[in-house]
């Protein structure tokens, strides 16, 4: 089947790539100035336990050799420990990882809802007053840094109207239900408690909101756009031609093939919504990864630093094939010609 | 005059006027978008702003180490238009400073990453299929596979925190961009019938990447790279939002933000106002690079 | 106009707005088709047949003007009609087969999933209601009336698996599924090989007397016209400049631009390459004044380049667009 060799040669190359990158992240690392035994153990320990430190870290071998061990303790999950909380980097990136997970999840729900929503909406009236409302937004949509909606979000939406939350996942009155999946508002529904779901929620949607604006407008502009470059092709003037109602031409025949750059756009901007959630975290003091890992980079914690990386860089991976997938299921020339990409 | 001579000066009017129609032609489809004409008067005050702080700004000694604990957190008004900080600093003068290091951060991260980028995106198209191709895309495609933000973070934390470490991290995750759209345009250029007639002429390999094929890039390039000023400007200011660009007392609008958060909602303008900003700025090179697209695009009837 | 006729184009004008100004793509043209028909419409490149056929199609991009003339189909203007109207002409009414079949298959749909809704369509305009059984029966009919084999598997296919030759069955297919009044065929094969499009040509041919439907047929090849047309059209630079039945058209070409045409055909018996014809498709954004052709006609007069003549009647259907054949200028025609 040539989808499983799609599917199989991407990840081959996916890990290859992951592979270079842990490289490059392990030679940064080690550039820095300073003695990561001694910056471990602290200033106060004897030197001796530093020296044997260094042995246990073999950090008195070449660099290959550290990063062969490196390697091999971080494919069995073993990061090291965290500078900052003094706890294996593992367990911190359990713990805030699926935080940041629901905030990207809701976002990119978000994104493509509102943005496909938009885009057709303004295809559909192009050229009346809706078609230049929505251009309008999408435009300052995507000139604006998510921090700075975040910002006006705060201000408008938790201070002035005092409609929603503005810190953290969950009221203070509720404790947060036993941890499944480690999604809230998941969580809260699973174990049957709707006032503490519907309170989940509510804390959830305006950060995603902050965060998918920009990828919000951007997909309404790229399906705008998009519609209107294949509104001039010649299978759609065919279409019309053959008797089709506009109906069917507009919301069949051109939203299809319209929507494939949506879908690629859309699967990097929801891959790079992990990184750019750091900054909505810190404003909506959102206990997430983004933000674990910002810490830990301000406070040279290099263990952190490697882990999240590498955590990042295999979400982004492997969301880009999941959006490679996609794209092929939408548009068969890519698929049928699966076996001949290189 | 010898006939030769009259000939090479016909041919250098008719290039002339060729190039004041091109230039004609130019600016009508560029002007054709009202937004565009609004984009490029934007960019142009921005700039001229910058380049004049210290001459149009009405506190230039606000935007270095400067209190004033008496007038700290004045509202907008007549004397501080946008108000003051919490130091007593006016906030218009020190936006209008902070603008002035987040374009000379865009120019140089530009100047720094394009050319390298291009060269390598030409060489890879031009080598299409060869080991000069797998090497250069594979080394783009795993600075391209780290989520953006993530390397720039990681090398300005790794380094010393300020405006250099901060450009060179953010040239860093930006140049696999263009190595990889001149790349596809360069594949495909490369087996047009102009790069095969001047290969046949016996040409070095370094008149066809940079005479032959380059300037049929060039527009897609100066599309991209008026679009990229604003994005550098916004992951610049979130850099700084962090504390790894521009260290204070200098001003940097991304800073501001971040000082102005703690303080909402009842000193709303400390951030507000360096908010805003940011959103014109982008927002008018971002006309301005539509406008330069439209530019380059061709007509069809 | 008799009772057959089914289609009546009138002094049909369509402007492009551009930088620069405005092109005046055609200017003036009229044809007409009975039922039954076959008109073949010639002339060279960027002559306007496309452009006039989108027209009557009513499918012109959006830069397009048609500031002036009508398009009587049925005893209905077109150009007048809304959409509810506009659909039940498209498909029952009028049919079109593009030039290029790659580009007119929207290439992330299966053939099935387009060909039935066109069938579908045409088959609500009628009032009708189809369900999808037989939707999908008849498409199957179709694609075997278009000598495509295996149409089972053709229809769950994509336009990007068939060769450019079954692509163009296809969608010859699909304009005759709709089952209409007139076809228009724009250039129909020029994409393929010459012995395809042979091939083309002939199965339109066939399906086109079965059914009785009238035919407008594009070309810029003269022998196709010859042997597939009852009457044709010369176009030049926006309007008509000659009309005759096809027998007469050949025997005896009236309008200097026509006679240019047929001496361009190489002749393999005796001759060998012939001369073109000097000069070059007009700028439609400053179009010549008077007659379009003036400038590369060889028998121009002075009241060529200043007033647009109108149809001098020669025959019996055959009418020349020429002051050659007005009174002015019966001193200077050739025999």
């Amino acid at each position: 089947m040539p989808i499983l060799g799609f599917i199989l040669r991407r990840l081959f190359y996916a890990i290859l790539v992951l592979l270079g990158l842990s490289m490059v992240i392990f030679v940064i690392a080690r550039i820095m100035p300073g003695d990561p035994a001694r910056m471990a153990v602290g200033m106060q320990a004897p030197q001796w336990v530093v020296d044997r430190l260094r042995e246990q870290m073999h950090l008195n071998q070449s660099l290959p050799v550290q990063y062969f061990y490196w390697l091999r303790d971080a494919m069995h999950g073993d990061f090291g420990l965290s500078l900052v909380t003094q706890r294996p980097v593992m367990s911190d990136i359990i713990e805030f990882f699926p935080a940041s997970l629901e905030l990207v999840l809701c976002a990119g729900l978000l994104a493509a809802a509102g943005g496909i929503g938009l885009g057709v909406l303004s295809a559909r009236h192009k050229d009346t007053w809706i078609d230049s409302a929505v251009r309008v937004f999408s435009y300052t949509g995507v000139v604006t840094p998510s921090f700075v909606f975040a910002i006006l979000f705060v201000l408008l939406f938790g201070w002035i109207l005092h409609a929603f939350p503005v810190i953290g996942r969950l009221s203070e009155r509720f404790t947060p239900p036993h941890v499944v999946t480690g999604l809230m508002t998941i969580d809260t529904l699973l174990a049957g408690r709707l006032d503490e779901f519907v309170d989940a929620l509510h804390h959830l949607i305006l950060p995603a909101l902050a965060l998918a604006m920009g990828s919000i407008a951007q997909e309404s502009r790229i399906t705008r756009s998009s519609m209107a470059d294949n509104l001039g092709k010649d299978y759609i003037t065919s279409a019309r031609a053959l008797g089709i109602s506009e109906r069917v031409v507009m919301g069949r025949f051109l939203l299809k093939p319209s929507l494939i750059p949506t879908v690629s756009i859309l699967g990097l901007d929801i891959a790079s919504l992990f990184s750019i959630a750091f900054l909505v975290e810190l404003i909506f003091n959102w206990p997430g990864l983004a933000r674990y890992g910002l810490s830990a980079m301000l406070h040279k914690d290099l263990n952190a630093i490697s882990a999240v990386i590498l955590v990042l860089g295999a979400v982004f991976a492997f969301v880009n094939i999941a959006v490679d997938l996609i794209v092929a299921a939408l548009d068969p020339r890519i698929r049928l010609h699966a076996t001949r990409s290189a | 005059m010898s006939e030769i001579e009259v000939t090479a000066r016909r041919i250098r009017e008719l290039e002339r006027a060729f190039r004041r129609e091109n230039l004609g032609r130019s600016w009508y489809k560029f002007s054709r978008n009202p937004l565009s004409v609004v984009g490029l008067v934007l960019v142009v005050t921005v700039i001229l702003l910058a380049v004049f702080a210290p001459y149009v700004t009405p506190f230039p000694k606000h935007a270095g180490a400067f209190t004033d604990f008496r007038h700290a957190k004045t509202p907008p008004g007549v004397m501080y238009l946008f108000g003051t900080d919490q130091i007593g600093r006016d906030i218009l003068t020190r936006i209008v400073f902070g603008l002035r290091s987040s374009l000379l951060m865009a120019v140089l991260v530009l100047a720094i990453v394009v050319p390298p980028g291009v060269f390598l995106g030409l060489l890879a198209g031009y080598f299409r299929g060869t080991w000069v191709d797998v090497v250069i895309m594979r080394v783009t495609d795993i600075f391209l596979a780290v989520p953006p933000l993530i390397l720039a973070l990681a090398v300005a934390s790794v380094l010393q925190p300020n405006l250099w470490n901060g450009m060179l991290a953010v040239s860093l995750m930006w140049w696999p961009w263009y190595t990889r759209l001149v790349y596809g345009l360069s594949s495909q250029l490369r087996n047009e019938y102009f790069v095969a007639a001047a290969e046949v002429n016996g040409v070095s390999l370094w008149h066809v990447l940079f005479r032959e094929i380059l300037p049929n890039t060039v527009s897609s390039v100066l599309t991209k790279m008026s679009l990229d000023v604003a994005w550098v400007i916004i992951i610049g200011s979130m850099l700084s939002f962090v504390g790894l660009g521009v260290q204070p007392p200098e001003p940097s609008l991304g800073s501001m933000v971040a000082d102005g958060a703690r303080y909402l909602p009842d000193q709303w303008w400390i951030a507000v106002f360096p908010s805003l900003a940011i959103v014109v700025v982008v927002m008018g090179f971002n006309l301005l690079g539509d406008g330069i697209r439209d530019m380059f695009a061709s007509e069809q009837v | 106009m008799t009772e057959a006729t089914l289609l009546d184009v009138r002094n049909l004008s369509v402007h492009f707005s551009v930088y620069g100004g405005v092109l005046k793509v055609l200017d003036g043209m009229a044809l007409s088709v009975r039922r039954g028909e076959k008109v073949g419409l010639v002339g060279e490149t960027g002559c306007g047949k496309t452009t006039t056929m989108k027209a009557i199609l009513r499918v012109l991009p959006a830069t397009a003007r048609t500031p002036d003339g009508e398009i009587v189909f049925l005893g209905r203007d077109i150009l007048t009609l809304g959409p509810r109207d506009l659909s039940q002409i498209r498909g029952p009414g009028i049919s079109m087969i593009f030039q290029d079949p790659t580009a007119a298959l929207n290439p992330v749909f299966t053939v099935g999933e387009q060909l039935e809704a066109v069938i579908a369509h045409s088959a609500s305009a009628a009032g009708q209601a189809l369900p999808r059984r037989e939707a999908y029966q008849r498409a199957v009919t179709s694609l075997q009336e278009v000598a495509l084999a295996d149409p089972q598997r053709l229809l769950k296919s994509y336009p990007v698996q068939l060769s450019g030759g079954m692509r163009q069955r296809v969608s010859i297919g699909m304009a005759l599924a709709t089952g209409p009044n007139l076809l228009i065929a724009d250039e129909p094969g020029t994409s393929l090989d010459v012995t395809i499009q042979d091939q083309i040509l002939r199965l339109i041919q066939s399906l086109v007397n079965e059914k009785h439907t009238s035919v407008i047929l594009i070309t810029h090849t003269l022998g196709v016209v010859r042997e597939l047309t009852d009457r044709v059209y010369v176009m030049y630079a926006g309007s008509v400049v000659e009309t005759a039945r096809t027998p007469k058209l050949f025997a005896q070409p009236s309008h200097p631009y026509t006679q240019g045409l047929l001496k361009t055909v190489p002749r393999l018996t005796g001759g060998g390459i012939a001369s073109g014809i000097p000069g070059r498709i007009p700028d439609y954004l400053h179009p010549p004044s008077g007659c379009r052709f003036h400038p590369r006609c060889p028998h121009a007069m002075d009241i060529c380049k200043i007033q647009k003549p109108s149809f001098s009647k020669i025959d019996d259907e055959h009418e020349v667009a020429c002051f050659l054949y007005s009174e002015k200028g019966k001193d200077r025609r050739e025999p």
